[in-house]
């Protein structure tokens, strides 16, 4: 039976490139939607966006789809975090005022540095490549990242991060302006991460595979 | 250091890709498709997209030719061009693109800088800058594929862009453009000096010194057309090229 992933559909983000990057990746039933029903039988669920955190949390809300996409989460299944994606995945954020998350892995979304540690004023938002780092997990096997804590470049553009509080759950970092800055998080088999593997070339592609062979 | 963005700008005209000097005197290079899936796969950093005719009439067939291209590219895209509204937009990002470049539009109405911004993100509102020298250390504003002046000062217009919501800044030098004379490095600095956004140059690479001098001058990106486009050089010789300069570049 082929494995079905859904895309959660919540009004935001460029999902045909990441509907695309799966298909390249090899999955092989992909459904785009908003049915709390789709989303309970999902095998592999991305959450993606870009944009505001408060305008993600609306979307997921007005489609009542908060309870179905935690429902999820706690039956073990993979569930994958892409960009805002990734941090309404946090407990809240600070971005524009005080907003509530899923809650499924503990962290706070907080502002990226504007002044390196030499305080030199930085380019906000980050747009472009960085080299990802493994983070403070010490248990990263079997991560989508597994192949890719040296030297993997990938695509980021954010001003915001997420901060977990475990720091257990720090799965990949990059550096920029001497901060280290959080590139991925992993709690089980929930995965955040801030760039976009739909638009980060062979890397993300490869990444992306390994999320569509992991169940 | 961030990483120097190594962008492959492909202009087109209906459905093919042209080429011009100065945006004018557009020769027809090939099929923008074939071209931007080649610059992908030779380790272009990202593409742009720019319809140069389509502000003039109005129109745009960029979200057939975005389409296409998202089913095959995985880099991020800018597209502009003939947006005029939200809308406009929505399509264009629906189709695969990642963020959109807006000059005409702008300039006539403002607030549609904030409009895009506050819809879909300071990240995907890129303003695009097409920029006359007027004399040294002033530089205007053109629209309609560089035929029509604005009375814009190109530095202020950049503030102000970013004031408004723009999260990044296309500045193209109509002097230098097709050229092949280098960058407007003076242009280049003065807007990069005026905005803490990331800044993309594009117009007249003809020689790696070219991109040296215009990093050095505070581009974040350069964009790089014709030089590809008449296989002068290639992505991964610009990336080597850049690595040896001691230029930090995205590691394939």
């Amino acid at each position: 039976m082929a494995k079905c992933i859904v895309v959660v559909d919540y009004g935001v983000g460029n999902l045909y490139s990441v509907q695309r990057a799966l298909e390249a990746s090899g999955a092989e039933e992909i459904l785009i939607g908003s049915d709390s029903k789709v989303i309970s039988q999902a095998e592999g669920l991305v959450l993606p966006g870009v944009g505001a955190f408060a305008d993600g949390m609306r979307g997921l809300r007005e489609r009542g789809l908060m309870e179905p996409i935690k429902a999820y989460a706690q039956s073990g299944r993979p569930l994958l975090g892409i960009c805002l994606g990734m941090q309404m995945l946090a407990t809240a954020s600070e971005e524009f005022g005080r907003h509530e998350g899923l809650g499924l892995i503990p962290g706070e979304v907080v502002a990226i540095p504007d002044r390196s540690v030499d305080d030199q004023p930085l380019k906000v938002p980050f747009i472009g490549w960085a080299t990802i780092s493994p983070g403070q997990a010490k248990a990263n096997e079997g991560c989508l990242l597994q192949a890719h804590t040296a030297t993997a470049s990938v695509y980021l553009v954010h001003s915001f991060q997420v901060r977990p509080t475990d720091p257990e759950h720090l799965l990949a970092t990059y550096g920029f302006g001497g901060h280290r800055i959080t590139a991925a998080i992993r709690s089980k088999n929930i995965t955040g991460l801030q760039f976009h593997p739909e638009k980060s070339g062979c890397v993300g592609l490869d990444i992306m595979r390994r999320f569509v062979m992991s169940f | 250091m961030n990483n120097v963005r190594l962008i492959a700008r492909l202009d087109i005209k209906g459905p093919n890709l042209i080429k011009g000097v100065h945006l004018e005197g557009l020769r027809v290079i090939g099929d923008p498709q074939e071209y931007a899936r080649r610059y992908y796969e030779q380790g272009a950093d990202e593409l742009i997209y720019i319809d140069i005719v389509a502000s003039l009439y109005g129109r745009s067939k960029l979200t057939d030719i975005v389409r296409r291209t998202a089913h095959d590219v995985f880099v991020p895209m800018t597209v502009g061009g003939g947006i005029r509204n939200v809308d406009d937009v929505s399509d264009l990002l629906r189709a695969g693109a990642d963020k959109v470049a807006i000059n005409t539009a702008g300039v006539r109405r403002p607030e549609l800088i904030t409009e895009v911004s506050r819809r879909f993100g300071s990240q995907a509102m890129v303003l695009s800058i097409e920029a006359k020298q007027r004399a040294p250390g002033k530089w205007e504003v053109y629209t309609d594929c560089g035929r029509e002046r604005s009375g814009l000062d190109a530095v202020h217009w950049a503030r102000r862009g970013v004031e408004l919501g723009a999260g990044e800044i296309l500045v193209t030098s109509i002097d230098r453009e097709g050229t092949r004379k280098g960058f407007d490095i003076e242009l280049v600095r003065a807007v990069s000096n005026a905005v803490k956004v990331p800044v993309i140059a594009s117009g007249g690479y003809g020689e790696p010194a070219h991109l040296f001098q215009v990093v050095a001058a505070g581009a974040d990106a350069a964009a790089f057309a014709d030089a590809l486009h008449y296989q002068r050089t290639t992505m991964p010789e610009l990336r080597q090229m850049a690595q040896t300069a001691g230029i930090p570049v995205r590691e394939l």
